[in-house]
């Protein structure tokens, strides 16, 4: 279900400004691949030019190739919409629909997507929620308005209505950045979990939290005051915390910069 | 407030008190001659007239302020909204001239049209039809009100948070999609509001519609007959030739139309109130 994503040569522009270049990397099914980097270095920017979410703001373009599981999504005949229904995102601040209770929110998703019975909706909203460990917490109170639930739940109904949709790669954007230490470690290892369906990026200041939920990292710096944003090293993360081959992850990783 | 209420409670009660009729139930109003008149007609023709409006005018001010906040390229964008602005400020009595110059002859077309194919529908019913009908004025009333409601709604759309915005974008939703999840779930109360704000007007609305309407004092459903007069323009065409007890009437009149307008103004608040945890704005 999850599959491979190749990136290569990409290139992405906030009308004139290039905010990131030259991207080129793999990423492997059912892993997890942490991004980090010092602020404003480009990882929000490159992770949403996975799933076209790049071109959404004004003026924003993208040149270069992402290929999943070989087929190119910026190709012309490939609809941004449908790269989004298979490649779903987490963001920073947990956003679920104001308007809607948990399970309308989980639901969202599918009601975009077709036709469903009553009892599959259900089946998936609880699979769903099951699956982003949030079932126990709010299987009474499914109608309930979803935006309020406490921050961390939020976050995890996020995911839950992400993956509601079945995707084969779920983005997300400092998933905990917001969230406190208890919550944090719940949805780390609610990733540990999920890796065995999707392939999981993740953006993250979090050093400790990339060492202990990703495979691979990827360090992310600008190549100079006012350049664009690069990847300056990616590795098994084992690998980039202990042994890192350039000086500037070193540097970055033990807290000397950035 | 009080005190105006007051006033015109004392200046109404000697005319209800010489009322020949019923106040609720008379169909005639000739405060002046036999004494004899009720608010009935008036009210009837004051809501069907306004809620025909907002049946009308809603659904077109919700498209061209979706047009404007999430269609439009950003340099038409800013012009509609100007335009939009500009409508909203043009006085009533223009609106009026309008439907009687134009709107009124223009009407008895359309108007002949679904008489004689949709005359099955009560609404549509009716041996005579004519352009000075509680439909051209619920016609004009609508134009009227349009920029208004589509004024305000503009404004709440494009306040929907981005990120409401973009967690539909990412699940995959068209922009049709994204509207649907999450602008207008968001705006809903602030359409509402916008509605009821229009509606207000439309009840209220004095000089557009006593061009228009007829002035008969019968209640009846078929819109495109002859007929129609609503509290605001009753009095508007009375006022300046009323008897003591004839002010006294219409002051009356006044004051059930400040109730009808409370009443629903009041259960615009309940409607939106019923889904407040819903609302967003606890997020
Ligand atoms: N909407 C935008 N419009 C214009 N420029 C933008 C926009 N978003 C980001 N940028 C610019 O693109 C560059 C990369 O930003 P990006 O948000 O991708 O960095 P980041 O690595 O995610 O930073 P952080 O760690 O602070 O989240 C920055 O120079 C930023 O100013
Ligand atoms: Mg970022």
């Amino acid at each position: 279900m999850s599959q491979q994503i190749q990136v290569s040569g990409l290139d992405a522009y906030y009308g004139k400004h290039k905010a990131i270049e030259d991207i080129s990397m793999t990423i492997d099914p059912q892993s997890i691949t942490a991004f980090i980097g010092p602020s404003g270095c480009g990882k929000s920017t490159f992770l949403r030019t996975l799933n076209r979410m790049h071109e959404v703001i004004p003026g924003a373009r993208v040149e270069g190739k992402v290929l999943l599981d070989g087929e190119d999504l910026y190709a012309a005949d490939v609809e941004p919409v449908s790269v989004r229904r298979m490649i779903g995102m987490v963001f920073q601040r947990p956003n679920p629909f104001p308007t809607m209770s948990i399970y309308e929110n989980v639901a969202a998703g599918l009601r975009l997507n077709g036709r469903y019975a009553k009892s599959e909706v259900d089946g998936i909203v609880e699979d769903s929620l099951k699956g982003s460990n949030l079932w126990n917490e709010v299987k009474d109170r499914l109608n309930k308005p979803g935006a309020g639930l406490s921050g961390g739940q939020q976050q995890r109904l996020c995911i839950a209505r992400a993956i509601a949709v079945k995707p084969e790669v779920l983005l997300m954007d400092e998933p905990c950045s917001a969230l406190d230490p208890i919550s944090t470690l719940a949805i780390e290892d609610l990733m540990a979990e999920l890796k065995s369906k999707f392939t999981i990026i993740i953006v993250t200041h979090n050093m400790q939290q990339a060492a202990r939920v990703s495979d691979r990292t990827a360090f992310f710096n600008l190549a100079g005051q006012g350049q664009p944003g690069r990847v300056i090293e990616m590795d098994d993360t084992s690998r980039i915390f202990t042994n890192p081959a350039q000086k500037a992850t070193e540097d970055y990783i033990t807290g000397r910069f950035g | 407030m009080a005190a105006i209420a007051v006033f015109l409670v004392v200046e109404a009660v000697p005319a209800l008190q010489a009322n020949k009729g019923s106040f609720f139930t008379t169909l005639t109003w000739e405060p002046n001659g036999t004494q004899s008149f009720g608010i009935a007609a008036l009210a009837f023709g004051t809501l069907v007239s306004a809620v025909l409006a907002l049946v009308m005018a809603v659904p077109v001010a919700v498209g061209v302020a979706l047009f404007i906040s999430h269609y439009a390229p950003r340099r038409m964008a800013g012009v509609l909204g100007y335009v939009i602005d500009l409508l909203a400020a043009v006085p009533s009595v223009v609106y009026g001239l309008w439907g009687i110059v134009f709107l009124v002859p223009f009407m008895q077309g359309p108007s002949e049209f679904l008489n004689t194919y949709l005359g099955f529908i009560p609404l549509f019913g009716g041996d005579v039809v004519a352009g000075r009908s509680m439909l051209t004025a619920s016609v004009v009333l609508a134009v009227m009100i349009l920029p208004i409601i589509a004024a305000i709604s503009r404004e709440v759309f494009l306040q929907v948070p981005r990120m409401h915005e973009e967690a539909a974008l990412a699940l995959g939703a068209t922009r049709w999609e994204v509207i649907r999840t999450a602008v207008l779930p968001f705006g809903r109360p602030g359409v509402i509001s916008a509605s009821m704000l229009g509606l207000g007007r439309a009840m209220g609305e004095t000089i557009a519609v006593a061009l228009i309407f007829p002035a008969t004092f019968g209640i009846s459903l078929e819109i495109l007959t002859p007929q129609g007069n609503s509290i605001a323009a009753n009095i508007a065409n009375g006022f300046g030739e009323a008897t003591p007890i004839g002010r006294g009437a219409l002051i009356a009149s006044g004051l059930v139309l400040f109730i009808i307008t409370l009443l629903v103004n009041t259960a615009a608040r309940m409607i939106v109130a019923r889904r407040k945890e819903f609302s967003g704005a606890a997020a």
